[in-house]
């Protein structure tokens, strides 16, 4: 009886080795080349905005090989013209403004009352409740608040680019202040009591000990904030209402002037886009574990 | 002393909470309340007003344009999840695989999310309006845009977000996936666990908190849809594309209905809160089960 039981434990052991070293040894080729050719569907939008961005109206026939064929010569004049046509560089000026400020302020006002709140809300009632009050702004869609917005800040005279970030500031708010005392949890409470021991202040506390410790979370928030607030169109769309352009909301506001010169247009698409192409390509890890850092928590 | 220095943390706690409450309070709360007082009235936008009780709410239920735009954003919601989830399941389990390039190729299905939709959509629009009906015609077909078309319309709106959000989900899955240790699968193995088998037994339940991440972002962005709305179809044809927030933007801050789609707005959010409080309870149930 025993004997056979080694036995058989012996046969498991010899057939998960085998499965073992099958897997670590096997390339699967087949999923790799399914994935390769999914790319397409990528790569495709992306090709067609950079040859037709590149090429001149008279190039484009109303066939296939019109518009997919590469341009003739590879000119610039498109470019030039797009960025004269939506004024780019005060757009994206105006983008990178509204997205640093944004950023920044995010960090400093989020991660402050996520340590206040993650440190007090099982202890203090009010703070469980002041936890429960911002998070469950969540829920709340911008199109609720868009009228009534409109109004106020134009009273407030924040209808402008400081407007934008203030509101920025809030609606991130509720996902921000959730991960980062979320992230607390995680720091052990004795290294701020030691702190206090030494004699620092809350405050200092704060700055000197807590603050550097939540560093990975403030790259989480940062791009995540970031990403939310380069891209969005709506809440400049309505708030400044024409009167500054982000480079998304130019796109729009120029989209009259394009006209069916759709070589301009792409053109300043494409402009639009590599930026934030660009800073993917640069921090991709970064940007990849933060986003999952952010959805998961 | 140590009371002394309790006290200095809660005054610094207050100091740091108040302000930035009532911050959260002016540009988020106190928008929401206006909103809800202005959907009992008849407010254009400019202008005197009357208080006109549940009236607005009322003629929501028979208002052809508001039926229509909540019809439209919910099948798309629905439509685009599945299709969406269904798709990034698929990606991750490949992109989890024993494949070449894996890093390269991982990053590469990321870029449609770090793009903006507007944009996108632009681009798609090209797409829809040139390329596709080019395609159909070499086939054979008409070589008519879906963009025209108010009963396929949505479907291009449909692909467009769901290839953006195919992307994110993509990335969330695979760092569900990268949490189910070999063993089980090993395990599985030996068992003679194989296919379909194996992910339905195997890979999905253990992927599970993971699915509703997914299913919850995914329902919570599509019902909120807007930038796509505005680049590709601007509502049309024939109202056909109208999501509940381009109607509210378009009717409610330039078609003098101010009060009108406050009043829808505040349906949208009650709505919106429903669903996600059905989500999370329904998903909670479930992992609890398991």
């Amino acid at each position: 009886m025993n004997q056979n039981m080694q036995t058989n434990d012996e046969f498991k052991k010899s057939v998960l080795e085998k499965v073992r070293k099958k897997a670590a040894r096997d390339v699967n080729w087949p999923v790799t080349v399914l994935l390769i050719l999914g790319l397409s569907t990528i790569l495709f939008p992306l090709y067609m905005t950079i040859i037709i961005a590149f090429k001149q109206p008279t190039e484009m026939t109303n066939s296939i090989s019109g518009i997919l064929s590469l341009p003739k010569s590879w000119s610039f004049s498109n470019f030039a013209e797009a960025m004269q046509v939506t004024d780019f560089w005060n757009s994206l000026l105006n983008s990178l403004l509204i997205t640093v400020v944004t950023v920044v302020l995010s960090i400093v006002l989020h991660s402050m009352l996520g340590y206040v709140v993650g440190r007090s809300k099982a202890k203090k009632k009010g703070y469980k409740l002041v936890y429960f009050y911002i998070v469950s702004g969540m829920f709340v869609p911008f199109a609720i608040l868009m009228m009534p917005l409109v109004k106020q800040t134009a009273i407030l005279q924040l209808d402008n680019m400081f407007g934008v970030i203030l509101l920025y500031t809030v609606f991130y708010m509720p996902m921000n202040v959730l991960l980062y005392s979320g992230y607390l949890t995680n720091i052990p409470i004795a290294l701020e009591e030691a702190a206090f021991v030494d004699g620092a202040t809350t405050w200092t506390t704060y700055w000197k000990v807590i603050f550097p410790i939540m560093k990975p979370m403030h790259a989480t928030v940062a791009i995540l904030t970031a990403l939310g607030t380069w891209n969005d169109v709506m809440t400049p769309l309505v708030i400044m209402s024409g009167s500054k352009n982000t480079l998304p909301l130019a796109q729009l506001s120029f989209q009259t002037q394009f006209g069916a010169n759709y070589n301009l247009a792409f053109a300043s698409y494409l402009l639009a886009l590599l930026p934030i192409i660009l800073f993917y390509l640069i921090c991709q890890k970064q940007i990849l574990s933060g986003v999952v850092n952010g959805a998961v928590k | 002393m140590v009371s002394k220095k309790k006290m200095g943390r809660d005054a610094t706690y207050l100091a740091i909470t108040i302000p930035i409450v009532a911050l959260f309070f002016l540009f988020n709360t106190l928008p929401l309340i206006q909103g809800v007082i202005y959907s009992f009235t008849n407010f254009k936008g400019y202008g005197d007003f009357d208080w006109v009780g549940l009236r607005n709410y009322m003629d929501l239920f028979t208002d052809g344009r508001v039926g229509k735009s909540y019809w439209f954003t919910f099948r798309l919601a629905l439509v685009s999840t599945v299709v969406t989830n269904v798709i990034s399941l698929l990606l991750a389990m490949g992109l989890n695989s024993k494949i070449k390039f894996k890093n390269t190729l991982r990053g590469m299905y990321f870029i449609p999310n770090v793009l903006g939709s507007l944009v996108v959509g632009y681009i798609f629009s090209y797409i829809f309006t040139y390329i596709f009906p080019a395609f159909t015609k070499l086939l054979g077909g008409e070589g008519t845009s879906i963009l025209s078309s108010t009963s396929w319309a949505w479907v291009a709106i449909m692909i467009v977000c769901a290839w953006q959000a195919i992307a994110m989900n993509t990335i969330i899955y695979i760092s569900g996936l990268q949490t189910v240790p070999q063993e089980v699968y090993e395990a599985g193995s030996i068992d003679g666990v194989s296919g379909w088998g194996k992910f339905k037994y195997l890979t999905f339940p253990l992927i599970l908190p993971f699915f509703s991440i997914n299913m919850v972002l995914c329902m919570k962005n599509f019902l909120m849809v807007f930038d796509q709305v505005m680049a590709m179809t601007k509502g049309g044809p024939a109202q056909s594309t109208e999501s509940i927030s381009y109607l509210i933007y378009n009717n409610g801050m330039s078609g003098g209905q101010f009060g009108f789609q406050s009043a829808n707005a505040v349906l949208f959010f009650v709505v919106i809160v429903v669903i996600s409080v059905m989500q999370m309870s329904f998903t909670n149930k479930r992992e609890e089960q398991l």
